[in-house]
């Protein structure tokens, strides 16, 4: 496919059989559109366990400096984070429109 | 020096995969396809042909194997009947959709329930819509010739589609023929090796059968239907290319004594040579009738079939398959869509025949013809007729 935006891409424009030539058309996603909530870290109770970096099903959530955790533009509020957080310092909180 | 033999036409089906070079076969054995994959097997094994011959546990498998076969740039080719095509049915479309030019006889039978091993066309409507090219062969030689030529059509880099050959089960599949075979030399010189277009190769990655979001599968979908309906023109290059090599010319819509014809029958298949004793026999006695052979299915050849039928009053189209429940069986279906906007398009009438083996003799379009004949200046009571149904 093309490098073009997906929603702009024409039926001619598609290569042979949808074959993929290059890579990262994944990391062009940003599924974080789905999302209706996200998580959000009080880092006063946080202790830098990284139980929620191991759980993300999807490496939503990266490393930030200090050793605190936030996630990125690929969460998708599905809140395992938050359910599974040691001191239970990660709330979801709804997106707002 | 081309030469006769007189052979089993699975067999000689067998010998076409072997004179295009098969590199890959998977196949799993099921009646009536049976001896077609198990000669092929043995000539595998013997050396005689150098391929891989991979021994699956399904069909599922053997169309799976064959698309990753397919995928390393393979010439490939399988083989199925029935509940074997029915089970390859999710993986049909996938081969489709990444456009790779597989290559399967299907000896058509039909599908369980009740069980039958028998030949009609069910299985092979089951699987219209799998994006493929269909053609339908009727007799040994024709098998043989589209075997070696499915493989030109499908590697056509302006096609790069999976080919099916339909041929009926035991009644074509099981019968010894006499055929004309052509030197190899001819059938290398016809069809030279399949370069990919893109290929699973280390050396230059790529990602086939990528998920599609919503944004493009449209486009996608666009594409296929796009390079289904112009294979057409391709399919027809390779025909006359074969043709003028060999002196056997195809077309997708055969007409067998149309001429000044105000009914015509329509048949696919091995029904087609009985049809043609009929309309002998009714031309003889002085009726206008003439019959139209359908050979390739998908693409559907819309324009033929308008230009076939025209000055004609009435069409008789014989299915062997049912479409239940439906408004009709999947070859009228087709054909009246067809004719929809045609002006003066003659009447359709339809007949489903020979489903599970039942057998068809001449006497049989005779009596079609003359029922839809007498139905034609009435008020029409039913779609279609199952013919020959007792009660």
């Amino acid at each position: 496919m093309s490098s073009k935006p997906m929603d702009q891409v024409t039926w001619q424009e598609i290569l042979l059989g949808a074959v993929l030539t290059e890579p990262g058309s994944a990391r062009e996603y940003n599924t974080g559109d789905w999302r209706s909530q996200h998580p959000v870290w009080t880092k006063s109770r946080c202790i830098r366990c990284g139980v929620c970096w191991t759980v993300c099903p999807e490496g939503a959530i990266s490393e930030e400096p200090g050793g605190y955790f936030d996630m990125n533009t690929y969460c998708k509020g599905c809140g395992i984070c938050a359910k599974e957080c040691v001191t239970g310092c990660i709330s979801m909180v709804p997106e707002e429109e | 020096m081309a030469h006769r033999v007189g052979m089993e036409v699975s067999l000689a089906v067998s010998e076409a995969v072997q004179m295009a070079r098969a590199e890959a076969i998977a196949a799993y054995p099921i009646t009536p396809q049976t001896h077609i994959v198990e000669h092929l097997s043995s000539v595998v094994a013997n050396g005689e042909l150098e391929a891989e011959f991979v021994n699956v546990e399904s069909e599922h498998s053997a169309i799976s194997t064959c698309i990753g076969m397919s995928a390393t740039g393979a010439r490939t080719y399988t083989a199925t009947s029935s509940q074997g095509l029915a089970l390859m049915n999710e993986i049909l479309f996938i081969a489709s959709a990444l456009r790779l030019p597989i290559v399967m006889t299907v000896a058509n039978r039909a599908l369980s329930g009740p069980l039958s091993i028998w030949n009609d066309h069910g299985d092979i409507m089951a699987a219209r819509d799998i994006g493929w090219i269909q053609i339908f062969v009727e007799n040994g030689q024709e098998a043989f010739d589209h075997s070696v030529m499915a493989f030109k059509i499908a590697e056509n880099h302006e096609v790069l589609l999976p080919t099916i050959i339909n041929l009926d089960g035991f009644i074509l599949s099981h019968v010894v023929e006499a055929m004309e075979f052509p030197d190899q030399e001819l059938v290398d010189k016809f069809l030279p090796p399949y370069h990919p277009r893109y290929c699973l190769d280390p050396a230059k990655p790529v990602t086939m059968g990528a998920f599609a979001m919503p944004e493009v599968y449209t486009e996608v979908k666009m594409a296929h239907q796009t390079a289904l309906t112009n294979s057409y023109e391709h399919i027809l290059k390779v025909w006359k290319e074969w043709g003028d090599l060999t002196g056997r010319h195809y077309q997708p819509v055969e007409k067998y004594k149309t001429e000044g014809a105000k009914t015509l029958l329509l048949t696919m298949g091995c029904l087609s040579e009985v049809a043609e004793v009929a309309v002998d026999e009714m031309r003889e006695a002085g009726m206008d009738v003439g019959l139209l052979r359908l050979r390739m299915w998908r693409p559907f050849p819309f324009a033929d079939l308008r230009n076939a039928v025209a000055g004609a009053k009435l069409l008789i189209v014989c299915d062997r398959a049912l479409s239940l429940g439906g408004a009709a069986p999947p070859v009228l279906a087709e054909v009246r869509s067809a004719l929809y906007a045609m002006r003066g398009r003659p009447q359709t009438a339809s007949f489903v025949i020979g489903l599970g083996g039942r057998d068809v003799a001449p006497d049989a379009f005779k009596a079609i013809v003359a029922q839809a004949q007498e139905e034609a200046q009435q008020k029409p009571t039913q779609e279609y007729h199952i013919f020959g149904v007792r009660g």
